[in-house]
């Protein structure tokens, strides 16, 4: 994959270019970079297409049985989104030097990550309103940080995207609003969402800021620029008051607000859950995974004849 | 109907590229009912709007030719449906244009846009994959093969046709099999594939007849508004 270990970039380079991070300059791909900042955020942009990509499971799943033309059209061209903002990352990851096809294998073995959110089963359609809403919702908050990210690719890819999240979020927050003022059974459905929704979506904002293995390089690399901990606040202190507007219910009735530091505390995540749908035990992880492959599979006979074709063509247009 | 169908490639598709162009699809095709299903209420005055057409009729209800419900298949079939039907869809919306009703020839003239994209689109692939390796060619085959005998269909009139003709409200569909066999012909030349012989065509979905697949599309496609009656969304 990336050739030139860690060990043979130059300290003093390695000085100059943390000096260019701490001056605010931005990173781009011609640039020299050390080895490990290449590999982070190779690490981080392939996590995020990834994630995009089997967002899009979740989601499609009621794509089918959305309950009215408009929701149809919207779901679909939300799932659409997600699909383009995957195809637009794995492009920025293509500029540190790798090639989008052997991210996508490592995808499909189960060596690369991706959002554990999406290791979630979308239940009812008030799942999409939730998902639209907080998991959007949260990563609005992650990437609106990104987007000021010292890699200019990645920064640039991020204020595209939250634009198109934003919508999404609005879009999810309205279904959510419908349900939540509709029949009993509708209103009931949206609680419901939220109930399962909500821990999860806080998780997406990874482990305690002690806990977080990548941070402290991340952070000095100018990579991210607010902790897990700072960031998953924000979400809170955002959330709380849009539950309550549409009489929905936080399902963390432990929860205060501090008059000093306006911040709503919430009660502690369950991180013995969190880590187990990281490794590979949550709801849907085999599902998902499985359903990417599947699609690899039954679409390599396709893959393989608009190659042929396209050397085919090669081939008669040289020859003329 | 074939909105719908297409939206089930939605995230499973053979590459990324695809998922986005045939969901494209898909959208112009929904969006393309939801205005046709809105005139065609407003018309009936019976004050059903597009989603009660779409999601509170039942099967025997609806008039799609059979060729659209039909299960997507693999990405052959879906690409072989697509071309052959945008292709009927393209020179049916031309004529349409001049429609008396201009509610009707207005949707047609924007449809028309986005079909010919839809023609473009699938006939690159048909090319593309009748043209590719051993394995597409015999699955392209296959697929048109399988086709053939629910193309009849869309070029058969009926009674309800022939009384809106002299009018100008309707386009008289047998006049449309012509150009869409010059046209189905030539990109299946340049697939190298083979055009099926004559066969034995199947009907029955203009008069509300429909393949058993249709009845098990719906119940999946209304279980929400069907299970809670009078609920919006």
């Amino acid at each position: 994959m990336t050739p030139a270990p860690a060990s043979t970039d130059d300290p003093k380079r390695v000085a100059e270019f943390e000096a260019r991070i701490a001056r605010g300059e931005t990173i781009e791909p011609k640039d020299w970079m050390p080895e490990k900042y290449r590999r982070q955020l190779i690490r981080m942009m392939s996590q995020h297409a990834h994630s995009e990509v089997v967002g899009m499971l979740p989601e499609g799943n009621w794509i089918t049985r959305a309950p009215s033309l408009r929701r149809k059209m919207s779901l679909m061209a939300k799932v659409q989104d997600e699909a383009g903002h995957g195809l637009y990352i794995y492009c920025g990851t293509e500029t540190l030097g790798v090639d989008r096809h052997d991210l996508v294998l490592q995808l499909l073995s189960g060596t690369a990550k991706y959002s554990s959110i999406f290791n979630y089963p979308t239940l009812t359609w008030a799942d999409i309103g939730a998902v639209g809403w907080l998991v959007d919702g949260a990563a609005i908050v992650n990437q609106t940080m990104l987007a000021k990210a010292s890699y200019g690719p990645y920064a640039r890819a991020m204020v595209r995207i939250c634009k198109e999240e934003n919508f999404h979020k609005r879009q999810g927050y309205e279904i959510m609003a419908t349900l939540a003022a509709g029949t009993p059974e509708q209103h009931a459905m949206a609680q419901d969402a939220l109930n399962r929704w909500w821990w999860p979506s806080l998780m997406m904002f990874g482990p305690h800021d002690a806990d977080s293995p990548n941070s402290g390089e991340l952070s000095r690399w100018g990579i991210k620029r607010k902790s897990n901990d700072e960031l998953r606040q924000r979400f809170v202190n955002l959330t709380v008051g849009q539950a309550k507007a549409i009489n929905l219910t936080i399902p963390d009735p432990g929860m205060t607000f501090d008059e000093d530091t306006k911040n709503w505390i919430f009660s502690e995540i369950d991180w013995d859950e969190f880590w187990r749908v990281v490794k590979g035990d949550g709801p849907c992880n085999r599902e998902r995974l499985a359903a990417r492959r599947k699609a690899h599979d039954d679409g390599a006979w396709v893959r393989a004849a608009a190659e042929a074709y396209a050397e085919k063509q090669a081939r008669a247009s040289s020859a003329a | 109907m074939l909105g719908h169908r297409l939206s089930e490639w939605c995230g499973h598709g053979p590459i990324l590229e695809e998922d986005i162009a045939l969901t494209n699809i898909a959208l112009d095709l929904v969006g393309q009912a939801t205005l046709l299903l809105g005139r065609a209420g407003a018309v009936e005055g019976k004050g059903r709007d597009a989603d009660a057409l779409a999601y509170l009729r039942t099967d025997r209800g609806y008039r799609n030719a059979h060729m659209v419900e039909l299960p997507k298949g693999d990405f052959g079939f879906t690409i072989v449906r697509q071309f052959l039907f945008s292709v009927y869809s393209m020179h049916q919306l031309e004529a349409l244009q001049s429609c008396a009703d201009a509610d009707l020839a207005g949707i047609a003239a924007k449809a028309l846009k986005e079909t010919r994209y839809h023609v473009r689109h699938s006939a690159e692939w048909v090319v593309r994959l009748g043209d590719g390796t051993d394995e597409s060619h015999g699955r392209a085959q296959d697929a048109l093969d399988e086709l053939w005998r629910y193309t009849g269909e869309l070029f058969t009139t009926d009674a309800v046709e022939q009384k809106l003709v002299p009018q100008k409200f309707a386009v008289e569909s047998s006049t449309l099999q012509d150009p869409w066999m010059r046209d189905v012909s030539d990109v299946i030349a340049r697939a190298t594939l083979r055009m099926p012989g004559e066969v034995y065509q199947q009907r029955g979905g203009r008069s509300g007849i429909h393949t058993e697949h249709l009845g098990v599309m719906l119940a999946e496609m209304q279980v929400l508004p069907r299970t809670h009656p009078g609920a919006k969304w």
